[in-house]
């Protein structure tokens, strides 16, 4: 079923009303145009019949049917009346006409959609499944029914045209409405009490008003083109009378002599017809968009650009080696750069998790090395070398067949990740009969043989099938066969298992483990989950705002030495948590990436910040095994400085909660 | 009738299987059958909703009674309300929509004869608007993804607007004054010949190809934007692949519920366009035969005109269930 109201504009979200936002519409050019426009339309229909009322009449039979000229710009009709002055005048009655059939369908259209709201549930569905019928045909087709049963003239086509607009004005009312119904504080009235009409009223029509509003606008525009095809077809206003659909119809029998008698009702039409359409979309467009621009700081160029040393502990050659990974984005207010100098390698078999914070950077990291980042983004490194190659140089044309066959991507959402509109095992075989040159038929067997070994079962059923006809957890494993489609050096998983249920998180991961055990295949697991990172992976990168903090053992990772890194391993309950204590929670919030502070990050929610914490971003130190951490006081956080801080923290944010 | 009603609503049928495309097909025929009763009902009414006697006001005030008496009597206006419909609904199963009062030829006649030129009409219009509309939009939406080229974004998006927001019979009365006028370049009405079909069917095609333009950028963007169009470029896929083999197909599926829409409108819009061009169509047809009160010939029109509406919403679902799975699953 066609659930779309068509052309509609539904608010993109539900947020109260606001004064300022109308007002906001105003300060783009559009909407200013827009407006004058409009204003001048509706100015010109009501002052036009006073100051070419008598113009427009004036029968002069020296002047039959000229063309235009100084004394008649347009030229003049079959009686010599002058036609600038008619199609000026006619602009009241097409605007009249269109207004009058406009209410018409607002009021009706409002009654039909808030019925099922006001009769209850059998009345109101049989309403419902009226309007979709009727919504089914198009307007004009409608209007033209009407029309007939109204009768040919004006007040006919005024009731055709009205009547015709109101089912799809009632689908959004009663779409609109819907949504409100179900909120809290209508609820909330119901059981109180409250007559239906009077919820309807009081608490429903408010809350939708201003979509109401903006698509009335709009179908005011539709209803003026209306009028004018019914006008022009001869069904609409009758002589003596005129609107632009009559003049045009009139000018376009005489187009050979004078054209100008059907261009100027034309482009008044379209002139018309475009202000309400115009004025309406621009006012949608201030009303709807959330759009959350935020203040920035301008930074100063450089300034985050840290002495790094080292890389971490990786043996012979790293299977992917970064240094100085930086990731910029235009902002509202300057480029924001989620990820600032990233310095790492993953060695061949490793397994490197990285966790952070939602915004941390770990996600854009991995598409970063993976050059996945599209414009307008842009990635920045002083090395990038994948397998010995530098990805850095070349397009991507250069470096498909290496990453196509030896670099896998595992993404969040196994859903909206496989294409839902294609079977599994094409979409598993596509990149290697791309890099493999392999046949169709050989690339589906590859396929079935590599959801066989990701344990899908019926693997040759299953190849047929598409993703929605998987369970999430199948479909997480067709995408890890996917990765496995070549032979991968380095598969990076972003959250694997973090849409999945908790009941299969453990299979994804098991498997992922046993490929890298089998294969020696590295990976790079990206995670907010501190306790899936350090059961799975050797070496962990912390990372805070866009930097590494501290690269560590996973075994190790209780006694890190970057406060942010104690903070959160503290965070994850384990065994021997006390449960009448209430869980710990890092205190503060993340920081924007659009207003990062000079200093270390982290200070802000760092129980050991001081005053060189705040003005200084501290470097990130390798020590002599090779682990890495960027913190002033990282000695002190290694002696148990923060073990205290962190439970009181929790205690007091559980108190204030 | 009435015991299809509920499969209209959205009501959970009895007749539910597990195969979707089964509940499916049962679902939408349901839908086309009580689609297809309202509009049978609704074309009978138009000789009992319309003011005053029909038959008088067809044959004007002067004629003589016994005339009009036998007039009522050759519809059967004299009979009751229910032998009349269904005698109605005989009439279309068996193809017999009366005849004209006017020339006295029988509607099914007038019909077919008339047909043609509004189909080829319409249909050459439809193949307009896809075939500009698909590769322009597309091609936007590739090209001014992740806000790039601002410039040429803020020209397309204006100028669709503009193109958008002109009526056809205004467009067509100013392709007339262009072409036919001025440059003398197409015959400026009738249907001669090929080159008498140009400006009627850009006339017809380009509000909706601009519309339908800007839907399948906005659509090509999403699609830009989704995770399994990410997926296909992390396995490398040249950029051709992954825009036609992927997000391509994606935008148009989406585009399709919209499009439909449009494809019913330009069924609509033939109307207007036959009477700017003087085209000897369906159109034409019914605005003359309403003028003429000649009712018997509107009613035939009305229900070939919604019968064509309702044809393209079922080839448009039918379409949408192929190229997306899973909208037959939404469906049930």
């Amino acid at each position: 079923m066609t659930t779309v109201v068509p052309g509609a504009l539904v608010p993109l979200a539900d947020r109260p009303a606001a004064r300022g936002r109308w007002g906001s519409v105003l300060r783009t050019p559009v909407g200013i145009g827009a407006a004058v426009l409009l204003a001048a339309v509706l100015v010109l229909a009501v002052v036009a019949p006073f100051v070419w009322g008598a113009r427009a009449e004036a029968v002069d039979t020296d002047a039959i049917l000229q063309g235009s000229s100084a004394a008649h710009l347009v030229g003049t009709d079959n009686l010599g009346r002058d036609l600038f002055a008619r199609t000026m005048v006619a602009t009241g009655l097409s605007v009249r006409l269109a207004l009058t059939a406009t209410l018409l369908t607002v009021v009706l259209g409002m009654l039909l959609g808030a019925a099922p709201l006001l009769l209850g549930r059998r009345a109101g569905r049989l309403v419902t499944a009226g309007i979709d019928i009727a919504v089914a045909f198009p307007g004009l087709l409608l209007a033209l029914f009407f029309a007939i049963v109204f009768g040919v003239g004006a007040t006919g086509a005024v009731l055709a045209i009205g009547v015709a607009g109101a089912p799809v004005f009632a689908r959004l009312t009663s779409t609109l409405a819907a949504g409100v119904a179900s909120r809290d504080y209508v609820l909330a009235a119901r059981v109180a009490g409250v007559g239906r009409f009077r919820v309807l009223l009081r608490h429903v029509l408010p809350n939708i008003a201003e979509p109401l509003v903006v698509n009335a606008t709009i179908g005011a525009g539709g209803a003026l083109l209306a009028f004018a095809g019914l006008s022009f077809l001869g069904l609409g206003v009758q002589a003596p009378d005129y609107d632009w659909g009559r003049l045009l119809q009139d000018g376009l029998s005489g187009i050979y002599r004078h054209p100008e008698a059907a261009l100027a009702p034309g482009l008044a039409i379209v002139v018309a017809g475009l202000a309400f359409n115009l004025f309406g979309e621009a006012v949608a467009k201030g009303i709807g968009l959330t759009s959350a621009t935020g203040v920035v700081a301008r930074r100063t160029a450089g300034s985050d650009q840290q002495p790094v040393t080292g890389r971490g502990p990786v043996a012979g050659e790293p299977v992917l080696d970064v240094e100085d990974l930086s990731v910029v984005f235009p902002g509202a207010h300057g480029p924001v750069r989620p990820v600032r100098g990233v310095t790492f390698s993953v060695g061949r078999g490793e397994a490197v998790g990285v966790v952070g914070e939602s915004g941390s950077g770990k996600s854009l990291t991995a598409l970063a090395v993976a050059r996945l980042v599209e414009a307008p983004g842009e990635v920045t490194a002083a090395r990038l070398d994948f397998r010995g190659t530098d990805l850095r140089t070349g397009g991507d044309r250069a470096h498909r067949r290496l990453l196509g066959t030896g670099f896998a991507m595992v993404f969040q959402d196994p859903m909206t990740s496989l294409n839902p509109t294609q079977r599994i095992g094409h979409q598993l075989a596509e990149g290697a009969r791309r890099h493999q040159g392999l046949s169709r038929a050989a690339g589906l067997a590859r396929a079935v043989d590599r959801l066989r070994s990701v344990r899908v079962p019926e693997p040759e059923r299953r190849s047929r099938q598409y993703p929605h006809e998987f369970s999430g957890g199948m479909r997480q494993r067709a995408m890890i066969g996917m990765g496995l489609m070549g032979e991968p050096a380095l598969i990076v998983a972003d959250e694997p298992t973090t849409a999945l249920d908790v009941t299969v998180q453990r299979s994804v991961l098991d498997l992922l483990a046993a490929i890298r055990r089998s294969d020696d295949v590295a990976l790079l697991l990206i995670s907010h989950d501190v306790a899936v990172v350090r059961e799975v992976c050797d070496r962990v990168l912390v990372m805070y705002a866009g930097r590494i903090v501290e690269d560590l053992p996973a075994d190790r990772l209780a006694a890190g030495r970057h406060p942010y890194t104690r903070a959160l391993v503290a965070t994850v309950p384990d065994m021997a948590v006390d449960l009448d204590a209430p869980l710990p929670v890092i205190p503060g919030r993340p920081v924007d990436p659009s207003a990062q502070p000079p200093g270390c990050a982290y200070a802000a929610r760092c129980p050991l910040a001081s005053d060189r914490c705040r003005a200084e971003d501290p470097p990130l130190v390798a020590d002599a095994d090779g682990r890495r951490v960027a913190c002033w006081h990282a000695d002190e956080v290694a002696a148990g400085a923060v073990d205290g801080e962190l439970a009181a923290a929790g205690a007091a944010r559980e108190e204030v909660a | 009738m009435t015991a299809a009603a509920p499969t209209a609503t959205g009501t959970p049928s009895r007749r539910v299987t597990d195969n979707p495309w089964l509940t499916f097909a049962v679902r939408r025929t349901g839908r086309l059958l009580v689609s297809l009763w309202v509009l049978v009902t609704a074309s009978f009414l138009i000789l009992h909703l319309i003011p005053g006697d029909p038959v008088r006001a067809a044959l004007g005030p002067t004629a003589p009674a016994a005339l009009v008496a036998a007039r009522r009597a050759s519809l059967g206006l004299d009979r009751p309300l229910w032998e009349q419909y269904l005698d109605h609904l005989r009439g279309i199963v068996t193809g017999d929509l009366g005849s004209s009062l006017g020339s006295s030829l029988p509607v099914s006649r007038i019909i077919g004869q008339r047909l043609p030129a509004t189909l080829e009409l319409a249909l050459l219009a439809f193949l307009v608007v896809v075939a500009l509309a698909v590769p322009v939009g597309a091609a936007m939406g590739v090209l001014t993804r992740g806000g790039r080229r601002r410039g040429g974004e803020l020209a397309f998006s204006s100028t669709s607007t503009v193109l958008g927001a002109v009526p056809d019979f205004v467009l067509g009365v100013g392709f007339v004054y262009l072409f036919s006028v001025t440059l003398g370049w197409l015959p400026v009405a009738g249907r001669t010949g090929p080159s008498s079909y140009v400006l009627p069917v850009l006339a017809l095609a380009i509000g909706p190809a601009a519309a339908l333009a800007r839907i399948v950028r906005v659509e090509m963007l999403t699609a830009l934007r989704s995770d399994h169009v990410r997926t296909a470029r992390a396995k490398r896929l040249p950029a051709w692949q992954v825009v036609l083999g992927h997000a391509l197909p994606h935008a148009l599926t989406a585009s399709i519920t919209l499009g439909g829409l449009l494809l019913s409108a330009l069924v609509a819009g033939t109307v207007l366009v036959e009477n700017v061009f003087s085209w000897p169509g369906l159109g034409s047809t019914i605005v003359s035969s309403i003028l003429e009160k000649d009712y018997p010939v509107v009613q035939g029109v009305v229900l070939v005109y919604g019968a064509g509406v309702l044809l393209v919403n079922l080839l448009v679902d039918v379409v949408l269930s192929l190229l997306d799975p899973r909208s037959v699953i939404r469906e049930s």
